[in-house]
């Protein structure tokens, strides 16, 4: 077993944690997704899943959000948690005429005027009659946070999308979500596919590859020699990236793919 | 009008504005051939029904939700993709309510009728049974409307808002079989799921609301109905397959029609 690096956060355990894990394990045949994965949201934080592909990170989340019941280990909640959840995308079969409006109401009883507030508050206001068949993947994306956001949430989950948004929309996207964070003061776990805008907007890192590889700091999690050996040669560009993390853009704006790699264990 | 006219429309136009609404889900849940699994397992209902001596509608109710479990069943051990297995279970439920009828030697039965349907030969309770069901059914597909349509856009977001995603496909599922059961007497089990399909299929393009389409679904059955049953009477016509013709006339003159966008 690797001890977490760059150390156990055990504030975790008093601070009392949104959602977190116990030892969780899922099991797609004989195929072990999730082996005794621990992670853990706490309020206000913002916790990003990294790993290559298939390394179980959408399994992950869909393990926290009740969607898969695990073989081994469990999951755990605050009571009453209140979870907004953003899928990768969501597509709405032409047949249904639907607008984005309708849409928002559709989940829970809603006044027109917190249908009003949510689009205003994820930037989205000027869609509010469009079908949503009509409207890009980035408009869907806070679309979807709006949605997420009349639950008012305790927690935000966020699985990003993978090519559907280009990269200056996911930024736009993620600076939405760290007001949104500040202003409510919800915890916001996501999953990422793109290290470069993801980064500098995130408390902690969890580099996962079916178990936990390392977590910690951004700063931390990049010169961490497991997070090298999953992601190479990118993982360079990225450390020198968040050296200059004050700033609020990625300078060349190029973007980091997930690849496969094995991840070494310590 | 003679009165047999009469029930025939009351009795078909009832049907159609049940339709309407919950026609539109099978068309946005991508349904269709799920509900002509299900009525084709009707006839075998029927038989049961004579059978133990109930109600045949009674009958059709009990075999298309146990029918629409299996399937769900089934669908859990994807051994065999959706549409294979609705196939299995539509020829073969069909195949065994033919069977099974064949064994009621001491029985008439008019199969042309349950197969195509015999709408000038509504009865009062038939009637009853129509007007009671669909009351029933509308009121429970009223009650769900936000949480069906919900469902219908995203399960896993559903689940993770809380709704019994489980529980309301099963109660979709007893809705279109209590339309099977109604309507079976009126366009045969053969031709239900068009009755439910094409006239929402033909209200899509001129809706804006999922409610308006639903409604808009209904007033088009009813025309359909009506105009099916005049050329019936008109030209000696089998009731049930000019409905549908009908229907179906109605769909390709709404596509021909220009939209203005």
């Amino acid at each position: 077993m690797s001890t977490p690096y760059p150390s156990r956060d055990t504030s975790a355990l008093f601070a009392g944690p949104l959602a977190w894990t116990e030892d969780l394990t899922v099991r797609f045949g004989r195929r072990t997704v999730l082996d005794r994965v621990n992670i853990a949201v706490q309020p206000g934080e913002v916790v990003t899943l990294i790993g290559p592909n298939g390394a179980g990170k959408t399994t992950l989340v869909r393990a926290v959000l009740g969607l898969m019941a695990p073989d081994g280990g469990r999951v755990l909640r605050r009571p009453n948690l209140r979870v907004g959840y953003m899928p990768q995308k969501l597509s709405v079969d032409q047949t249904l005429p639907l607008t984005v409006r309708r849409f928002l109401a559709l989940w829970r009883p809603v006044t027109a005027d917190q249908v009003a507030a949510a689009l205003e508050e994820a930037g989205v206001t000027r869609l509010a009659d469009s079908a949503v068949q009509t409207i890009s993947g980035g408009e869907m994306q806070r679309v979807l946070l709006a949605r997420a956001l009349l639950g008012d949430p305790d927690l935000l989950v966020l699985d990003e999308p993978d090519q559907a948004v280009d990269v200056h929309g996911q930024a736009e996207l993620f600076n939405r979500i760290a007001q949104v964070r500040q202003r409510r003061g919800c915890g916001v776990l996501l999953v990422s596919h793109d290290l470069h805008t993801v980064m500098a907007r995130t408390d902690r890192v969890i580099c996962l590859n079916g178990h936990v590889c390392c977590s910690g700091r951004p700063e931390d999690v990049s010169r961490h020699p497991e997070y090298h050996a999953l992601f190479g040669g990118h993982a360079r560009d990225l450390a020198v990236y968040v050296h200059h993390h004050d700033h609020a853009h990625a300078e060349d704006g190029k973007v980091v793919h997930d690849h496969d790699g094995d991840c070494c264990h310590g | 009008m003679d009165e047999f006219v009469i029930r025939a429309l009351l009795a078909g136009g009832g049907i159609a504005l049940l339709a309407g609404p919950l026609g539109s889900f099978v068309v946005w849940r991508r349904m269709a051939y799920f509900g002509d699994t299900l009525s084709h397992s009707a006839l075998l209902g029927v038989t049961l029904g004579f059978l133990l001596g109930v109600n045949p509608m009674i009958g059709v109710m009990v075999v298309c939700v146990s029918l629409a479990l299996a399937l769900v069943a089934l669908q859990r051990r994807r051994h065999l993709a959706a549409d294979t297995l609705l196939g299995i279970l539509s020829h073969g439920s069909l195949s065994l309510g033919l069977v099974a009828l064949a064994f009621l030697e001491t029985l008439r039965v008019d199969l042309m009728a349950y197969l195509f349907g015999d709408i000038l030969s509504v009865t009062d309770g038939d009637l009853m049974a129509i007007y009671g069901g669909g009351a029933v059914a509308m009121a429970g597909l009223a009650l769900l409307w936000r949480r069906l349509l919900a469902v219908t856009v995203d399960e896993d977001l559903a689940r993770v808002e809380g709704m019994p995603v489980d529980a309301l496909r099963l109660a979709f599922m007893l809705l279109i079989a209590l339309v099977i059961a109604i309507a079976m007497k009126i366009v045969g089990i053969l031709l239900i799921t068009s009755l439910l399909i094409i006239p929402a299929a033909a209200a899509r393009r001129f809706a804006r609301t999922p409610e308006g389409m639903a409604a808009l679904a209904s007033v088009l059955g009813v025309v359909a109905v009506a105009a099916g049953l005049l050329a019936s009477l008109n030209w000696d016509l089998p009731g049930g397959p000019s409905v549908v013709v009908a229907a179906a006339a109605l769909f390709l003159l709404g596509s021909l029609v220009p939209l203005r966008r």
